[in-house]
């Protein structure tokens, strides 16, 4: 009962909001400048994750076409083939291979100076599917040096195990507002705030807790609400670079906090070529329902490694050579653009199964990307 | 009353003030955005990628929310 009254609630609370940012937004700035609609624009891209025992590939489309005046349309398809050992999986399993397909599909309507976007996403694999609703609107104010975004998505997901007819719900529900401003001619920065809250089954059925050395199913609680707070910064110098700096702090009620910050420093190499660099590191304290080893049953238990004290960095290279800009074509532009990453992760409370020493592994991330501006 | 009915109204009040407000002059005039037109100067210049990352985060890490990624999908375990 207490299931269906916090959908209900939240389905209701979703048609109100809709309807009323809609009439706002509409109504509000009728006389402003005019926004403008992402380019009509084709990516091909495939991508590459391997670490920690586990390999995820695959290729990637996004295609987004419009009328230049009122609508763009936009549709993705997105592939992972997945191979997994990972520590968790070896301690209380075996190695298992999975496909997971993500389909997308949205429209942009620009009205005056507001642009609204709804879109659906569906994610598909053997025992997780996801089916998500997204409303975003953005509107720029004080002759497009501010721009405002608010957005919310709906989610329910359905979890299952691949060898017996386990079955649970999740429901999901993230609200996010941004706001970028531009400062000055060559500095622009933006903040942003998204709560996500979750209600349902939010424990992995694959994995376990251990007490006293001995393994038992983990159970998680069935409520989660998050914060996540954002700062962006971009700023051109005269070198023909800019420099990225961004910053989230992240807190939630399974007492998670982290901070996660990334700098990037992208130039110009020549007229064509444009090379990016950057770090990021991540850092989180445990779940309060966290263990590596309980000394004792507790009502909710778990040793997933992304609930425990750890701390990640990535090293990033990106290359984008632009290919052609031909205003007669049908492509009027293109770019190629490789990138991979390097991720090291180190946790302080989780321990690899077999020695008892504390857990480390190195990843690497790929991608590889063709885009087309027609 | 609950935090995300706070929430739900803190999002309307936030358009209400921002009513009328565009009538404001920029103090960045439009032919002063040249720099800010180039792509090294998008925080989203290649979305497909950014995507990718933060899936690959979110999956691996116990915080979510405020990036790029709305979708859903484990691959995770």
């Amino acid at each position: 009962m207490n299931h269906l009254t916090f959908n209900l609630n939240h389905k209701t609370q979703q048609i109100i909001l809709s309807l009323l940012l809609i009439g706002l937004f509409t109504f509000n700035c009728e006389m402003s400048e005019a926004a403008v609609l992402a380019d009509d624009r084709a990516d091909i891209m495939t991508h590459y994750y391997s670490g920690g025992n586990v390999t995820a590939q695959g290729p990637a489309l996004l295609v987004r076409k419009g009328n230049d005046k009122s609508y763009s349309i936009f549709a993705s398809y997105y592939v992972d083939n997945v191979t997994s050992a990972s520590i968790d999986v070896e301690a209380q399993a075996s190695e298992y291979t999975e496909k997971r397909d993500e389909t997308a599909l949205g429209v942009d309507y620009l009205y005056n100076d507001t642009i609204t976007s709804i879109s659906y996403n569906s994610s598909e694999e053997s025992d997780y599917l996801s089916d998500n609703v997204n409303l975003d609107m953005s509107q720029e104010f004080f002759g497009g040096t501010t721009t405002f975004n608010i957005g919310y998505s709906a989610a329910t997901d359905t979890v299952k195990r691949v060898d017996n007819d386990f079955n649970e719900e999740l429901n999901r529900y993230r609200y996010r507002l941004g706001l970028s401003q531009i400062l000055t001619p060559n500095w622009i920065t933006s903040f942003g705030f998204e709560s996500i809250a979750e209600k349902g089954y939010l424990s992995n059925p694959y994995r376990s807790a251990r007490v006293l050395g001995a393994y038992v199913p983990e159970l998680s609680p069935s409520t989660r609400t998050s914060e996540a707070y954002s700062i962006r910064s971009l700023t051109y110098f005269d070198w023909r670079g800019s420099v990225r700096f961004d910053y989230r702090a992240y807190t939630d009620t399974w007492g998670i906090q982290s901070d996660t910050v990334e700098i990037g420093v992208s130039k110009y190499l020549g007229s064509k070529n444009i090379l990016e660099i950057s770090y990021r590191t991540y850092s989180q304290n445990k779940a309060n329902f966290y263990s590596d080893n309980f000394s004792a049953e507790m009502v909710y238990m778990a040793r997933d490694k992304e609930l425990s004290t750890f701390t990640d960095t990535t090293i990033k290279a990106k290359y984008t050579y632009h290919m052609f800009e031909n205003d007669n074509g049908f492509f009027s532009k293109g770019t190629f653009t490789s990138s991979i990453g390097l991720i090291q992760f180190d946790y302080d409370d989780f321990t690899h199964y077999q020695t008892g020493e504390k857990y480390s592994y190195k990843a690497t991330v790929a991608q590889i990307l063709l885009s087309l501006w027609f | 009353m609950s935090y995300f009915t706070k929430l739900n109204l803190a999002f309307i009040g936030i358009s209400l003030l921002l009513t009328g407000c565009s009538s404001l002059e920029p103090w960045v005039q439009p032919y002063e955005r040249e720099i800010l037109a180039d792509p090294i100067m998008s925080f989203a210049r290649e979305p497909s990628i950014d995507s990718h990352f933060s899936h690959v985060y979110e999956v691996r890490e116990g915080a979510h929310g405020g990036g790029t990624s709305v979708g859903g999908g484990c691959g995770c375990n």
